[in-house]
């Protein structure tokens, strides 16, 4: 009953494929938890039916006691999940305080009239945001790069700035989709120091999908398993590590337990 | 600070142009087909930063804008001509009817992207001239008959306030939501933007602009005949905003008025004209892909020094 995410048997249907069924989770707060699955298990998949990219076929999702299936991605936002994406989706012509600011859209409430007719509440909301947004950029070291295209960036600075605008529209829950891909181990350590400590700053719930299994394991607290659209395995990492269908699922069938 | 005396310069030149082009106007320097130029070149400059929000702005490929510029242009020449109600109230009415077809169009298409929204836009641009071509209360395909209202004063004061209004509504956190859809919509969603809302907030916006330019455009010559607003029509707007540079509402006004001109001057030479305006834009864009502008303002070039670059 304290679970701040609830999953109840989602599943989404594509046609006659089922990417996802029958997917269980529940997440307290504060928790720091991993999703992994080989290439095509559907954790990506699973991220979109969290946060409103697709409408689950089956099950319902429940989040701070609010059930989500069915709204738009930006209701689900506003709701207090946000994400970042497999594949960087920053808004690469604008600057890199704008990516931030843009996050704090739904935050501020001036309407559009009072930014025509530049009404007082336009200047204090946007001034608002612009030392907010500039605080966030300090935070994650940004800040010397903030008038500079998006697009310019380095990419691992671009991972950054990618989690640093989804911290912006504070959420209670971060989904970061494959955080370190493409990183080196540098940068990847750098990042798993970088998410321990916004969870700890923003009292934030996480949910990460990654490849990097020294990440996983080294940061999560509890894991879950996806294969070809189903759950197969949840728990400790160190269940996790040795639990036989895991082992299945990414090294294949006849592995005998002393090899885990 | 900043901000408001940018305002204050931008007013200030206004009021330069206007009374530069009021001064040659009553001197009688310019003659009446210069000054006719001028008011066509104001009409084609609200135009083009109309579009330059929807297609610029928040990326979405309207290719019907030529309709808006009828809706408006037709209702205001009814409200002048028909009910004989001020030149302004027509402007007025005429830009919010626009707006209305705006919200209208733009609620059903704006779910569609890229070319089958352009192919919507498009067919709705054709329908509303269809329409018009068969009402006989305008005047069907004969087209009605308008008095000369637009002045120079009239228009600038339109120009003014479009580009006031567009420029506020792009530098807010509501352009920047429009932007943001523009450079990526799902990424814009997951932020928490209500891109629907945006998108079709824009192209109401759009839409009246255009409405204001129609009932400036009718009150110009002394007849509106819904051939004036074929798709041609609104393919030339199309052209100053992707030749200024999409993005880019300095772009588009100084793409509105370098057209403005050589399509005028080219009138001379009906045999040759269309060839000429193509080899220009064949040209520019081979040499200048981006626009005559790229996504930069002309405010940018003045302020570059100020912004530090990172890496240091």
């Amino acid at each position: 009953m304290g679970a701040l995410l609830q999953v109840k048997n989602a599943g989404i249907q594509f046609g006659g494929l089922k990417a996802v069924s029958g997917f269980n989770m529940e997440l307290n707060q504060g928790e720091l938890v991993g999703l992994i699955g080989p290439n095509g298990a559907g954790k990506t998949t699973s991220f979109n039916l969290l946060t409103g990219v697709y409408v689950p076929t089956e099950g319902d999702i429940l989040f701070d006691g609010k059930r989500l299936n069915g709204l738009a991605p930006y209701q689900v936002t506003r709701n207090g999940i946000s994400r970042t994406f497999q594949n960087i989706r920053l808004f690469s012509e604008l600057s890199v305080l704008d990516n931030v600011k843009v996050a704090y859209h739904s935050l501020a409430k001036h309407s559009i009239l009072s930014s025509i007719f530049r009404l007082p509440s336009h200047f204090s909301e946007e001034k608002v945001m612009e030392e907010k947004s500039l605080e966030f950029l300090k935070i994650f070291q940004l800040d010397r790069y903030k008038d500079e295209k998006a697009k310019n960036l380095p990419y691992g600075q671009q991972r950054r700035l990618e989690i640093a605008r989804a911290l912006a529209a504070s959420p209670k829950l971060l989904l970061l989709d494959e955080p370190a891909a493409g990183m080196n181990p540098q940068e990847t350590h750098e990042l798993m120091e970088l998410i321990a400590f916004i969870r700890k700053q923003f009292d934030l719930t996480i949910l990460l999908i990654e490849h990097d299994m020294a990440l996983v394991m080294g940061i999560c607290e509890r894991i879950y398993v996806l294969d070809h659209g189903q759950l197969i395995a949840a728990g400790t990492p160190d269940e996790i590590r040795n639990h036989p269908k895991v082992i299945e699922a990414y090294l294949g069938e006849e592995v005998s337990s002393d090899n885990a | 600070m900043k901000k408001v005396s940018k305002f204050w310069l931008f007013l200030i030149l206004a009021v330069l142009i206007y009374g530069i082009g009021q001064g040659l106007i009553q001197t009688g320097i310019l003659n009446a087909f210069y000054s006719n130029m001028l008011i066509l070149m104001i009409i084609n400059i609200i135009l083009a930063v109309s579009l330059h929000l929807v297609i610029g702005i928040t990326g979405q490929f309207s290719i019907g804008h030529a309709g808006f510029l009828a809706v408006g242009a037709y209702v205001s020449a009814i409200i002048t001509m028909k009910f004989e109600l001020p030149f302004v109230l027509a402007i007025i009415i005429g830009g919010i009817v626009a707006a209305l077809a705006g919200l209208l169009v733009g609620i059903p298409t704006l779910r569609l992207r890229g070319d089958y929204l352009a192919i919507a836009t498009l067919g709705f641009g054709e329908i509303i001239r269809i329409v018009f071509l068969n009402i006989e209360y305008v005047g069907g395909a004969a087209g009605m008959m308008v008095s000369n209202m637009t002045t120079w004063t009239s228009a600038f004061v339109c120009l003014v306030i479009t580009i006031l209004v567009i420029s506020n509504f792009t530098n807010s956190r509501h352009g920047r939501a429009c932007i943001a859809i523009r450079e990526n919509e799902i990424a814009a969603d997951a932020m928490g933007i209500n891109t629907t809302f945006y998108k079709v907030a824009a192209f109401a916006i759009g839409s009246f602009f255009a409405g204001i330019a129609g009932g400036l455009f009718s009150h110009n010559f002394y007849i509106i005949q819904p051939t004036n607003f074929g798709f041609l029509k609104s393919f030339d707007i199309l052209i100053f905003v992707v030749l200024g540079g999409l993005g880019s509402m300095s772009g588009s006004v100084i793409a509105a008025i370098l057209l403005t001109i050589i399509s005028t001057y080219l009138q001379q030479y009906p045999e040759t004209r269309m060839i000429i305006y193509s080899i220009v834009l064949v040209v520019v864009m081979l040499y200048r892909p981006q626009g005559l502008m790229g996504t930069r303002e002309i405010t940018d070039f003045f302020g570059k020094k100020k912004s530090v670059k990172g890496g240091n």
